[in-house]
């Protein structure tokens, strides 16, 4: 009972926020809606007993990543707002019928799919603990099965992280 | 409809993913865009820490982890290229980034 009225609380505030965001005028207020609805996937990933990826959630999203939108909404200061420039070669039309027949097409895929019954489901990763079920141990596990199993896609994600890093510089330095 | 299913999850992560895709398509400010993008890969992490959650698996966390990564490396160079654009152009708007189309 409990646990249906947060979700359903969480899922309504999530949902909101999302369209909120995308349908604010002013970028400023698009990244603060942002902000929120980050903390609020966060608190749902801590009822689903997650609590590393919601401490990750936000530090590194409603810390790091909206802050960096923060500073670009300010820096990109507009002398007239971008939605007024009207383009007229687009093709609305032809893009709403596409739109429709790809939504019918994966109708058809998910009812085709669901008709042949459940597949099979993957066990726990080789050499981890028992320890799932107790939230205390959260972010050892995952450290666990990140440091072992998943060690050399770790490392990657680091290598991405640090080209995306000097991407970036390069990008916004105006003389290098 | 008192219980809650993993059904309920992907649900709700479906919802935010098409609102996502939404702003992607209609909004022309190409900063609104990036956060719809957010928006679609929280979708997605939803799905994820829920399943994982559903099988006592945690590869689903561990695969969040790793979402997250590229996210802010996505974030990072993405802005650069905007600010780097904005110089330039002097628009935010993606039908004035016609510089390299045909």
């Amino acid at each position: 009972m409990l646990e249906a009225a947060v979700f359903y609380t969480l899922a309504v505030l999530i949902l909101g926020l999302g369209i909120l965001v995308i349908s604010a005028r002013s970028a400023v207020h698009s990244v603060l809606f942002l902000v929120v609805n980050f903390l609020l996937v966060a608190i749902l990933y801590v009822t689903l007993s997650a609590q590393f990826v919601a401490v990750i959630q936000v530090l590194v999203y409603a810390g790091g990543i909206v802050v960096l939108y923060l500073f670009v909404v300010m820096l990109v200061s507009l002398k007239r707002a971008p939605e007024q420039h009207a383009d007229t070669r687009r093709l609305s039309v032809t893009g709403a019928v596409l739109a429709g027949v790809v939504l019918l097409e994966v109708i058809g895929i998910v009812a085709a799919g669901s008709a042949g019954g459940d597949a099979p489901v993957g066990g726990q990763a080789a050499g981890v603990p028992e320890r799932f079920s107790d939230p205390l141990y959260n972010t050892e596990q995952v450290g666990w099965v990140l440091y072992t199993e998943y060690l050399i896609p770790f490392e990657v994600a680091s290598m991405l992280l640090l080209v995306a890093m000097i991407g970036a510089i390069v990008l916004a330095k105006k003389n290098l | 409809m008192l219980e809650i299913t993993p059904l309920h999850y992907t649900a709700l992560s479906a919802a935010l993913f098409v609102i996502g895709v939404i702003g992607v398509l209609v909004r022309r400010n190409i900063i609104i865009i990036f956060m719809s993008i957010e928006l679609i890969l929280n979708a997605v992490n939803i799905n994820l820490v829920a399943l994982s959650n559903q099988l006592q698996n945690l590869v689903g966390q561990v695969f969040v982890v790793f979402v997250i990564a590229v996210a802010a490396a996505e974030a990072a160079v993405g802005l650069g290229i905007i600010i780097a654009f904005y110089r330039n152009k002097e628009t935010v708007n993606i039908d004035e980034m016609s510089l390299m189309r045909w």
